[in-house]
């Protein structure tokens, strides 16, 4: 710290009233997640992808805040009815399989649970990392139980039963064109499959990264980031499970 | 006592081949060219297209390049495409994108934006989307008719019009692509700036430019969500039978449409939920760009800095509750058009603490009239002209009868279209020694501005009288109508205006590419100003600082400061102690 670049020339301090003031505390800033090592700074870089990932979010929340208020609004709203000649509310209640999904919301939930042990797995290798590497030190559990491959799996369940849910919707009489009511449901929870299988994927790239022996830190920002994402996505589901049962 | 500390300072290393250097580039400068040039090919392609709008507006007969004798539904698709190709590809890209992406990281002390790969994914995503949109011009049926506001059910039955079909298919999808892109570029932009500044680059440290890139930001993240939304909607209601948009009961040539219970509303709704922000994510890096120039070439601190950060942060604040007044033609509650004219009104207050406070900046100052300032100046006075017909609209009893009218053709273009291209320009001439290494030719810039300077105003200001005098827009020509006809002389006038100032924006891009090649050397702070791009080489280092992080000290504006031995204090110069 504290040295000259080779670059820039320091102007010798001239007298001067005014200006400035105290150079404020500041914690964090420059660089790019590296130490003065040169060696990558894990710390700083799992948090400035935590923040990535929490700014993205932002936009996910929009997205369904929009599609939200647009089913809440159509549904207070009537249409035009051309044999009454009148606007009437034609509001259809989607009759929505509710013990399937319910499973699904379990299978969701406890892959969240699977997914923070996971992360809290990798969290622990990374720190252990160092001594670990140390020939002829074992820092006990040497073959980890795969929460992260669990989780994959749980996923993959969650999207199956949604293709179910979708299935017995079908054969209530509720396609995605029936009714703007029945678009709504295959709206929403289409939008959370596919943003849940993007997490899937995610996980996916974490596990290629350790057959790829890139380092351990890195998987771990994955793991750690995606994670994050997944008690997202679950939470959401609970949103829409629930938006989809009681405000049909 | 230090204005760095050693610290290898870049993720990435210096790429060596040419397609990682310039094409591929992960370097946040070269992204941040390539998008100011991806902006520059889409708003001579926007240009185009409004000269051949204003010479059929006129002459009706004429035969144009490329298009022949403009049919009506051809007309509208040059306004769609006009006003989407203007609105996305320019007036979100150039300012934001393009200058922000260049100057941001540096202004702060970064060396690079926090995300480069989502970074060269944003370009090239972005990239794609205007691709995809100029394909819809060479599809059967060509380019959409409905206009950049897309509002169904025009937009959303392809047998609605011949641009309606795959053209229409093509704006959604180019659209929702762009989402993903300005999601992307937003993020990296709100990450850079929250965890990348400096030592001692507080937020109120930051030059405005850096709050406005980062407010701009801010809104982007929130809005395009929204439209990402709405165009996802639309695209089901097109190809997927859904009817989020249509209504029941539609006849079109002759033919019911199957659609049953949507609402056309709810598109009104979504979109100028994202509409409204859109205008503010144009014209508020042009803030940022004027307030920089305005202070730098005054040689005088910005007149209140905190105020003026707030007054963005009001203003983009407000920009998300203000969407109805877009829609008091849509047969509103009374009650609702009454909150969202109130609220609108009061964006009145935070713009007029913005002007003032810029003219409190110019008040005696030793102002340098170079070409930047000039422009900025000239955004200043588009800013006020155009901002002083917001107050007229905003009230649903003055804006029904205006509503339809060349008056907000006026309006918009004005403060959305040609402030903001103000700031750009303000921007290029005050960046492009820091970018390119050379001085532009401030002859041929000064020429540039008087000739922009007084066209814009000589298009849009008659514009204003068009439209109280009752002529409707999106009319694809006047000539058959009667009570129209004593109009045609002002058209006429606006055309000839058009066409000289479309020609003199030629100097600008000889300028530009002269200047690159030919311009006089530029020093390491030609204009004497105090952020962070002007301590480092230029053009700046692939690390922006050449191994060193700086470590800041000042407040970005120290102009003229009592006492100092040179009228700007760079931000990194050492702090003085108090000599009592």
């Amino acid at each position: 710290m504290a040295t000259l670049g080779p670059t820039l020339t320091v102007k010798e301090p001239r007298p001067r009233h005014g200006g400035g003031g105290d150079v404020p505390r500041f914690p964090h800033g420059g660089g790019d997640g590296r130490g003065d090592d040169g060696a990558p700074d894990y710390g700083e870089r799992l948090r400035r992808y935590r923040l990535g990932l929490a700014v993205g979010i932002a936009p996910i929340v929009m997205l369904f805040v929009s599609f939200t208020s647009a089913y809440i609004v159509r549904q207070g709203l009537g249409s035009w009815d051309n044999k009454l000649n009148a606007y009437a509310n034609d509001w259809l209640p989607v009759n929505i399989p509710t013990l399937l999904l319910l499973i699904n919301t379990i299978i969701l939930v406890v892959s969240s649970i699977t997914m923070e042990l996971a992360r809290r797995q990798s969290a622990h290798e990374a720190v252990w990392a160092p001594i670990a590497d140390i020939p002829g030190v074992s820092v006990g559990n040497e073959r980890p139980f795969p929460w992260l491959g669990l989780t994959v799996v749980l996923g993959f369940g969650f999207l199956i039963g949604q293709y179910l849910a979708w299935r017995a919707l079908e054969t209530r009489g509720f396609f995605l064109s029936t009714s703007p009511s029945s678009s709504f449901v295959y709206l929403l929870t289409g939008m959370h499959a596919l943003h849940l299988a993007g997490g899937i994927l995610a996980l996916l790239y974490a596990a290629s990264t350790s057959l790829l022996k890139r380092p351990i830190e890195a998987r771990r920002i994955v793991i750690d980031v995606t994670a994050w994402y997944w008690h997202f996505m679950a939470l959401l589901w609970i949103y829409i499970f629930a938006l989809l049962q009681f405000a049909r | 006592m230090s204005t760095g500390h050693l610290a290898p300072a870049h993720a990435h290393a210096a790429p060596g081949g040419f397609i990682r250097k310039y094409i591929f580039s992960l370097d946040h400068k070269v992204i941040g060219i390539q998008y100011y040039f991806l902006a520059l090919a889409a708003v001579f392609t926007g240009m185009f297209l409004s000269l051949l709008m204003r010479i059929h507006m006129v002459w009706p007969e004429a035969v144009l390049p490329i298009f022949g004798t403009i049919k009506p539904e051809q007309y509208l698709s040059l306004m769609t495409m006009h006003g989407t190709i203007m609105v996305f590809f320019v007036l979100t890209t150039a300012p934001q994108s393009g200058f922000g992406n260049y100057f941001l990281p540096i202004q702060i002390g970064a060396p690079d934006m926090a995300f480069p790969t989502l970074n060269m994914l944003s370009f090239w995503t972005t990239f794609v989307s205007f691709v995809v949109m100029l394909a819809a011009f060479f599809v059967p049926g060509g380019a959409p008719l409905s206009g950049w506001t897309s509002y169904p059910t025009l937009s959303a039955l392809p047998q609605a019009g011949p641009g309606q079909g795959l053209g229409m298919d093509l704006w959604v999808i180019s659209i929702a692509i762009f989402c993903g892109a300005s999601l992307m570029g937003a993020l990296n932009f709100i990450t850079t700036t929250l965890d990348l500044r400096a030592k001692g680059m507080t937020l109120m440290r930051m030059p405005l430019t850096c709050w406005a890139w980062f407010i701009t930001a801010i809104l982007g993240l929130l809005a395009f969500g929204v439209l990402l939304a709405a165009g996802i909607l639309l695209l089901m209601d097109r190809n997927m039978g859904t009817s989020f948009f249509v209504p029941g009961g539609l006849i079109v040539s002759g033919i019911p449409i199957k659609h049953n219970g949507g609402s056309p509303l709810l598109w009104q709704h979504l979109f100028w939920f994202f509409g409204h922000p859109e205008v503010y994510i144009a014209i508020l890096p042009g803030m940022g760009v004027a307030s920089q120039l305005l202070s730098t070439f005054s040689r005088k601190p910005i007149f209140g800095y905190k105020a003026m950060v707030y007054a963005m942060l009001s203003i983009g604040l407000f920009g998300f509750m203000v969407w109805g007044h877009h829609m008091f033609m849509s047969g509103m509650s009374p009650y609702s058009a009454f909150a969202f004219s109130v609220l609108t009104m009061a964006i009145g207050v935070p713009s007029a603490i913005k002007t003032f406070n810029w003219l409190g900046t110019l008040w005696k100052g030793k102002i340098r009239f170079q070409t930047p300032m000039l422009f900025a100046i000239g955004f200043v006075s588009l800013f006020v002209s155009g901002g002083l017909s917001g107050p007229f609209l905003a009230q649903p009893s003055i804006d029904i009868p205006l509503h339809d009218t060349y008056f907000v053709v006026a309006h918009f273009h004005l403060i959305m279209g040609v402030a903001a291209i103000f700031g750009i320009f303000a921007g290029t001439y005050y960046w492009f020694p820091k970018m390119f290494g050379r001085m532009m030719s401030e002859g041929l810039g000064k020429l540039h501005f008087f000739l922009t300077f007084i066209g814009a105003y000589a298009i849009f200001m008659p514009m204003h009288y068009l439209g109280m005098a009752g002529n409707p827009r999106r009319y694809s020509q006047f000539t058959e109508l009667k009570y129209l006809a004593p109009l045609l002389p002002v058209h006429k006038f606006i055309t000839y205006a058009a066409i000289i100032t479309i020609s003199a924006q030629l100097i600008f891009v000889f300028n530009l590419f002269w200047s690159m090649a030919k311009g006089k050397k530029a020093g390491q702070n030609p204009w004497e100003s105090t952020t962070l791009e002007w301590i480092t080489a230029t053009p700046p280092p692939h690390d922006n600082f050449g191994g060193v992080t700086p470590v800041v000290n000042h407040g970005p504006y120290e102009y003229s400061v009592p006492g100092a031995s040179t009228d700007f204090i760079m931000q990194t110069d050492p702090v003085q102690a108090p000599t009592h």
